[in-house]
């Protein structure tokens, strides 16, 4: 299953945000899209999920205009995690889960035995079985964002997006929650696309990276290639050393701040 | 034949049933709650007939409405007395049903039509009705209540609307529509002769004591229409409740769901009001009590349906029985009556929580 941005322009009320912009999403990878604040990456993402109508071209899903399926269809195939999710006060982990199956139920079935199975193993892989009775509200950040995870998991679609997953929690969590995500899509075979603030981790999670600035794509590929000192300057305005990184092999990109430019090596 | 299977489910504390391609699952406490809310409502609702100028007792009561007792019981049951108590159970149902629904929408307890402005919107096309209509006053009451009440609904939306609806806001809007028909109601007396003035202040009180089978006719067939509506649409509720954009992931029409279950909540409120006038605290208070009882995490349809015809019909029976209270409208009653429970419910579950 394909899903593919063509000329799309995208915007709130007047301000244009993204203009004119191509980006295929190949099966079976994970994309992550990065950039500076304000650049598009979430305004992209959410019309891909079609939360948000393009003015002028299209979003197409394995070629059909994603405009004109089915919402129920869409669901089927599309699961969103927005970068705040809203949950009702008081509800448990697994009423959470199991509102994933609602594009899956109708008024007289509200419940089959596929839905059982779908949010066990939403659960079961999220490690969230033994918090399935704990009120969603009470859980640490990380537990949650797996809660949230598990949701989106329960909808059993093929392409998942995902709104900066990682960005509230500290940093072993950040691991936690990627590794999650690698292993879905090592084990189901999901598309994965995110939006991802922390480029190194980026790097290491994803097998394309696309680097957003101004609402324009200024370069698309493996992390090797997107993520070069040259580049790095164009997209952040960021000066930085680019290192290899010594667990994933993967760039690592080492800020080079203002206040230690008096103690580079000079030329 | 398929048959029926019972099982547990995944999610802690539910359990499923299913029957070929039909399927549910539910909470034994949301099941439990509104059957024992039935059977003390049919106790009531026969402790509310027997009242009058014979006293008729619990078991005749029921005995006459299943079909027995003799010629002169039935004739006072269902001439005269039925009417009353069963429009308490309609109205206290629908608003009941109603607030849960708002409240639900908003995502704020304080949501229910007496506060949004629906009730009082209801409110100035019954009193139009009655001080413009003379003769026809009978006729139009219900016919200007429900217009009334849908023009208050539609302004709340278009009001409340920036971009999707914002409980926060609608609740704000609300406080000001009410103000607005609430003074338009007074003024309305105002400009009235002194015959349908009187008339039209026994409607505003909220009142169940002049009703009969010409009233109770049309809120049945409307009831009968959007009650099990929305009880279908409980499942859209749900998802609603989320923010939009999980919502809409979810393959919701979001917009169109909460446009269609915002009429129905405007709807049931608007006919409940016109057929007896504004009943407060009933919208407001049993979501949320049906949400404590409930513990579940968004205001229960059906209970809150069952309660809010439980308390209305028991508020009416305190209004006929306490000594000096016979002239007290029933609304003030329902009041009384909710208050305190809800909040015990309240105090108890914070407790619940600090311990």
């Amino acid at each position: 299953m394909t899903l593919r941005a063509e000329s799309v322009q995208l915007g709130y009320g007047e301000r244009l945000v993204v203009d004119k912009l191509d980006l295929e999403i190949p099966e079976d990878t994970v994309t992550s899209i990065i950039g500076p604040n304000g650049c598009g990456k979430s305004t992209l993402l959410r019309s891909m999920a079609r939360l948000l109508t393009p003015s002028s071209g299209s979003v197409l899903l394995d070629g059909k205009q994603i405009e004109k399926l089915p919402s129920r269809e869409v669901a089927q195939r599309v699961g969103i995690l927005p970068q705040t999710p809203l949950a009702p006060e008081g509800l448990s982990v697994a009423e959470l889960v199991a509102r994933g199956r609602y594009p899956y139920q109708h008024w007289y079935r509200q419940w089959s035995p596929a839905d059982d199975e779908a949010v066990q193993d939403a659960l079961a892989l999220t490690g969230m079985d033994e918090h399935a009775g704990r009120v969603v509200d009470e859980l640490s950040g990380g537990q949650r964002q797996r809660a949230w995870i598990a949701m989106t998991l329960a909808q059993g679609t093929s392409i998942l997006l995902l709104d900066e997953p990682i960005t509230y929690l500290d940093l072993a969590h950040q691991i936690d929650v990627l590794d999650l995500i690698h292993r879905l899509h090592i084990e189901r075979g999901t598309t994965v696309v995110m939006v991802l603030h922390d480029l190194n981790l980026a790097a290491r999670y994803a097998d394309t990276l696309v680097a957003m600035r101004e609402g324009q794509i200024l370069a698309k590929g493996a992390p090797a290639q997107v993520l070069t000192e040259d580049r790095l300057k164009d997209i952040f305005g960021l000066s930085a050393k680019v290192l290899e990184d010594p667990v994933s092999g993967t760039p690592l990109v080492v800020p080079i701040s203002a206040h230690l430019n008096s103690l580079q090596p000079s030329g | 034949m398929s048959r029926i299977a019972l099982s547990k489910s995944s999610i802690p504390g539910r359990r499923a049933i299913a029957s070929g391609p039909v399927g549910w699952s539910f909470r034994l406490r949301s099941l439990v709650v509104p059957v024992i809310a039935i059977a003390l409502l049919v106790l009531m609702a026969s402790l509310n007939i027997g009242l009058g100028s014979s006293y008729i007792s619990v078991s005749d009561v029921l005995d006459t409405l299943t079909g027995g007792g003799d010629a002169r019981t039935q004739g006072i049951i269902f001439d005269l007395r039925l009417p009353r108590t069963l429009s308490g159970i309609l109205v206290g149902g629908a608003l009941g049903l109603a607030g849960a629904v708002f409240q639900s929408i908003a995502r704020n307890p304080l949501a229910s039509p007496d506060v949004l402005g629906i009730t009082w919107g209801a409110g100035v096309g019954a009193v139009s009705a009655i001080v413009i209509g003379g003769n026809l006053a009978s006729l139009g009451v219900p016919l200007g209540g429900l217009v009334g009440g849908l023009t208050a609904g539609t302004l709340l939306y278009l009001l409340s609307w920036r971009k999707g609806i914002d409980g926060y806001r609608m609740v704000l809007i609300g406080i000001g529509i009410s103000a607005v028909g609430y003074n338009i109601v007074y003024w309305l007396l105002t400009v009235g002769d002194v015959d349908s003035a009187t008339r039209a202040t026994t409607w505003i009180v909220g009142n169940l004591s002049d009703v009969g089978w010409e009233s109770v006719g049309p809120v049945l067939t409307a009831l009968a229409i959007l009650v099990p509506v929305t009880l279908i649409c409980s499942r859209t509720l749900s998802t609603l409740q989320f923010g939009d954009d999980t919502a809409r992931g979810l393959g919701l029409r979001v917009d169109a769901s909460r446009g269609i279950l915002l009429l129905l909540a405007v709807l049931l409120a608007s006919v409940a009001t016109a057929a007896a006038g504004p009943i407060t605290f009933v919208a407001l208070a049993t979501p949320q009590i049906a949400l404590r009882l409930v513990r579940a995490a968004q205001p229960p349809l059906l209970s809150s349906l069952v309660l809010g015809a439980l308390l209305t019909v028991s508020a009416d029976f305190a209004v006929r029985v306490a000594p000096g209270a016979t002239d007290l409208p029933v609304g003030v009653l329902t009041a009384i009556l909710g208050a305190p429970y809800l909040i015990f419910l309240f105090i108890r579950n914070r407790r619940k929580e600090t311990a």
